[in-house]
């Protein structure tokens, strides 16, 4: 039986790659695997590359490995751009009718790509057309299933009397996910179901693509040869969810009562906004229905700048980002910092700088994150690991927001934004809301907003709320929100802001500031999405009895300098793991523990990290002969 | 009890140059304030940066003095979010016209329910007399170094090919009009723009009080200056748009840009453009959202002694294996 798995879809953006791993992904899922599957595409709207790698496995899984055991390709691009991808023994399903596609003929490369791959079919004696590549896996042990997916449509026509059929290469998707589950010997109900699941909405463009769908799969069973892989419906685990990544912080702004969402369209974050702009009417307990407003505005400034006017009602109110539109937030985020305003950003970051890979993943943004802004202010920069994570975090950064009124900045990435996974259901009941010093009435009328208080935080009023009248301004002010100048009157208020910073660290739980995961001589310090990658490959060295310890770091602004120093007191070796070229998180490292990581693994090509090559190099590291700064460049 | 216009002035400082077009503006609020009767929680000026943007400290209701040219987000995001809140938004000609013209564009594309007042004086004053926006082609004020080279932006104009459903003009020195200018921006519904004319005394030498009065033109016969300034209501001007037809909106629209844009020998103030037929913000929005303006964003509970009471189960079997 198969225990761990890689099917991977490539085609020309538009063609409905992702459709097609979506219906794989729920078909294995409802045969009780677990699920990891993550899209890559190009800044394009149709013609590009894209692709979908889906890891299947009878164990929780978190990242996806190193090449694929199976790729289907309905196009020239995907055989020369992944064939090399396809693992011993794997297999291939192409569409025979692109044997003869030169790479000259595929105008999409990039001709650093059409270069390189050009050299390598020559240095192999190989023809530079798909046959060549092909000729390559097939040496490397891939077996090679050759099928015209026209000649299927032109059959699956005449058989239904329906001559559109014939010329409808955009259902190319749904032939390749049914002939490989037809290969896969799945039984053929899961995938009927799924299609009906994922076509809902439309019956008969359901119907349809069942019928293909069928084809297809009968097709392949009667064949192809029966492979090498078996795999067999085991229990489906209670309360196990399958969704795609951005779900965690959407549904997390819902249950947290963000009432108000101001955004600028932005890859990877818009999906987000989306999402709760779909589910806007909200169903509330005993109470009439609520809703979350979603507001695309002009541009990133506004954004935010409509998300703290919301905020000074009272309201939870957030934008979602990325880079390019965090970095145009800077000046109303300095406001929000001097008038105490507690806003959320979330932050799914891209690969930088400037627009840099605009699709693709990154973490480079960290820095940027907590030290974009005019002057000094307190803030809060907090960084989840995965989907699940996300959705509990979201809530918890909101209550930060409140408690301390300030700005908070809520780090995610590209790759949990498109990752699709299965994991366990939300759980509701975990989630509290606190306000803070909000209020919600006021007796008398000598409220002052920014009032001195023991710790610093001053009780808040909101638009509307009588007796509570307060001022704002960008500049330094007094306690009644006016205009000051008076340098006795500055120290004051610097104190009361910045002094929230060792507040916040005092009072959030330590395990919500740094997550140790486990714990050896060797200890990866990491933050954000590389968790999942991370956690797969300690799991991995575990079976070979190396245990390898893991402190991942949440609360990232202000640094929790001490408990980190504490975490890794029982490690002889820090190996500082992220998703950017310079490590910025050792920066900090340097910085709050005047101590250099031993260590570097990094990868800034824009494709998230695999577990199969952190587990290469951290062997590398655990034998001795690594280098300091260890660059990872698996992928396409 | 009712208000008087002095419960609507702070004890804050004014700073302001001596002789500032800018008192006007903020006494006409206040005037405009007491005489509708709005209770001071329930009013928020909302401000941008500069001289004007100083104008929130004055008034005696919520103020938001924010940034440069970013007033009119801040506002809108407030007012949506409460749109029980009576929101008055003012800004200098530079703030909302230069830096802030794409917020001023989408403002009217959106049609939320407040007013928005520009202080236009012509020139940058807190920084020292620079051109604004609104500063002619060629023209040289008294610290510009050589005449301006950028024409001038059309506020009144450009707040009509925007979407703005009002658009008026005052002068700072005729603060009666322009009280009575601020209230019916106030009560009507939809973005109210309001233009007022600020002679800058210490850096605009050329658009001056004496220049508005006309004291530079004096009539032959009767030996008296012929001020520059007129007022469209003294005139058969209509500026209402009343019914929903192709015709009667373009010619309203066209009217007031070609009327808005004289200069020079007559300049008019007044309402020049009102159009209650476009829907405001808030009922565009309850078209998806029906409850919305009954229970908009800053009136909803989100919790219950700290137990969320949105329910996202629905969404989540969705998603179930």
């Amino acid at each position: 039986m198969v225990s761990d798995f890689t099917w991977m879809i490539g085609g020309p953006q538009g063609s409905g790659v992702e459709t097609a791993a979506n219906i794989f992904s729920q078909v294995f899922s409802k045969m009780g695997y677990q699920i990891f599957g993550k899209r890559e595409y190009y800044s394009n709207i149709k013609g590009e590359h894209s692709y979908f790698a889906v890891r299947i496995s009878d164990k929780k899984i978190r990242s996806s490995v190193k090449g694929t055991n199976m790729l289907i390709a309905f196009d020239a691009e995907t055989i020369f751009r992944h064939v090399d991808d396809v693992l011993e023994n794997g297999i291939i399903i192409y569409d025979s009718t692109l044997e003869n596609m030169k790479i000259s003929d595929v105008i999409t490369f990039e001709n650093d790509f059409k270069d390189r791959l050009e050299n390598i079919l020559k240095s192999k004696n190989k023809e530079s057309n798909v046959k060549g590549m092909l000729e390559l896996a097939s040496e490397n042990g891939v077996t090679i299933h050759s099928v015209s997916f026209r000649s299927l449509l032109t059959e699956l026509s005449e058989k239904l009397e329906n001559p559109r059929i014939k010329n409808m290469s955009r259902m190319f998707n749904v032939l390749g996910v049914s002939l490989s589950l037809g290969l896969l010997m799945i039984p053929s109900e899961k995938l009927t179901e799924s299609i009906n699941s994922i076509f809902s909405k439309k019956k008969s463009i359901a119907d349809m693509n069942v019928s293909a769908a069928n084809f297809a799969y009968n097709y392949a069973a009667a064949k192809f040869d029966e492979p090498n892989f078996k795999f067999k419906a085991k229990e489906i685990e209670e309360n196990t969810l399958l969704v795609q990544g951005y779900y965690g912080t959407s549904l997390g702004k819902i249950i947290a009562g963000c009432r108000f969402q101001s955004y600028y369209p932005i890859t990877p974050a818009t999906d987000e906004s989306n999402f709760l702009e779909t589910n806007e009417i909200l169903e509330i307990n005993e109470d009439r229905p609520g809703s979350t407003l979603v507001i695309q505005t002009e541009d990133e400034i506004s954004a935010i700048g409509m998300a703290i006017g919301s905020s000074l009602t009272g309201v939870r109110s957030a934008t979602c980002t990325s880079g390019p539109g965090f970095v145009l937030m800077a000046e109303c985020l300095s406001w929000a910092g001097i008038n105490e305003v507690p806003v959320v950003i979330t932050f799914y970051q891209r690969s930088g700088p400037s627009t840099g890979l605009p699709t693709r993943h990154g973490q480079d943004d960290l820095l940027c994150a907590i030290n974009s802004g005019v002057g000094e202010f307190p803030r809060i920069v907090y960084a989840s690991g995965n989907v699940s994570d996300s959705f509990y975090d979201t809530t918890q950064v909101f209550n930060y927001a409140d408690i301390f009124q300030i700005p908070v900045i809520h780090m995610l990435d590209k790759f949990i934004a498109s990752s699709v996974t299965t994991c366990q259901r939300f759980d509701e009941t975990k989630v509290n809301i606190d306000r803070g010093k909000l209020l919600d009435e006021i007796p008398s009328d000598n409220y002052r907003r920014f009032a001195h208080t023991e710790d610093g935080i001053s009780p808040r009023s909101k638009l509307g709320l009588e007796n509570g009248i307060f001022w704002n301004t960008g500049d330094e002010s007094d306690i009644q929100g006016h205009i000051s100048e008076d340098p006795v009157n500055r120290i004051q208020m610097m104190d009361k802001r910045q002094s929230r910073l060792d507040y916040i660290l005092e009072k959030i739980p330590e395990s919500e500031q740094i997550v140790k995961h486990s714990e050896g001589d060797f200890c990866i310090v990491s933050w954000g999405s590389t968790q999942g990658p991370i956690l797969d490959t300690i799991e991995m060295l575990k079976n070979e009895g190396i245990n390898i310890g893991f402190v991942e770091i949440k609360l990232l602004h202000p640094f929790p300098k001490e408990l980190l120093k504490k975490s890794l007191s029982n490690s002889k070796t820090i190996i500082d793991i992220e998703a950017n070229y310079t490590g910025q998180l050792g920066s900090l490292i340097r910085q709050n523990l005047e101590k250099d990581p031993n260590y570097y693994i990094l990868k800034f090509t824009g494709r998230p990290m695999t577990c199969t090559e952190l587990y290469d190099t951290l062997k590398k590291i655990i034998n001795n002969n690594a280098e300091k700064r260890e660059v990872l460049t698996y992928g396409a | 009890m009712a208000l008087k216009v002095g419960d609507y002035k702070t004890d804050v400082h004014n700073d302001w140059c001596p002789g500032c077009g800018d008192f006007g503006i903020v006494n006409a609020i206040q005037m405009a304030l007491a005489e509708m009767e709005i209770p001071r929680h329930q009013s928020a000026i909302f401000s941008g940066i500069g001289c004007s943007g100083k104008t929130s400290h004055f008034i005696n209701v919520f103020g938001v003095h924010t940034l440069h040219g970013r007033v009119l987000p801040f506002a809108q995001g407030a007012k949506i979010s409460n749109p029980n809140l009576e929101i008055i938004a003012v800004g200098g000609d530079g703030d909302g016209l230069g830096i802030g013209a794409g917020h001023f564009v989408a403002a009217g594309r959106r049609n939320v329910n407040m007013t928005y007042i520009i202080f236009d004086n012509a020139v940058y004053g807190l920084t020292k007399g620079q051109a604004s926006p609104t500063l002619k082609l060629g023209e040289k004020t008294k610290s510009l170094p050589t005449p301006n080279t950028n024409y001038d932006v059309n506020p009144i104009g450009l707040a009509i090919a925007s979407g703005f459903t009002f658009a008026a003009r005052g002068y700072s020195y005729d603060v009666r009009q322009l009280k009575n200018l601020i209230i019916a921006a106030v009560r009507h519904k939809g973005l109210a723009f309001l233009d007022v004319l600020q002679p800058c005394p210490t850096y605009n030498d050329i658009n001056t009080k004496d220049w508005f009065s006309g004291e530079d033109r004096i009539d032959e016969t009767t030996k008296k200056p012929m001020p520059r300034i007129y007022k469209l209501e003294d005139t058969d001007y209509d500026p209402v748009v009343h019914y929903s037809d192709e015709t009667e909106l373009n010619q309203k629209k066209t009217q007031a840009i070609v009327k808005s844009l004289e200069w020079d020998s007559k300049i008019p103030t007044g309402i020049f453009y009102k159009n209650e037929l476009i829907t405001p913000y808030t009922r565009r929005l309850t078209d998806k959202i029906p409850n919305y303006v009954e229970n908009p964003s800053a009136l909803q509970n989100i919790s219950k002694n700290n137990v969320p009471i949105t329910k996202i189960n629905q969404i989540l079997d969705s998603y179930k294996v």
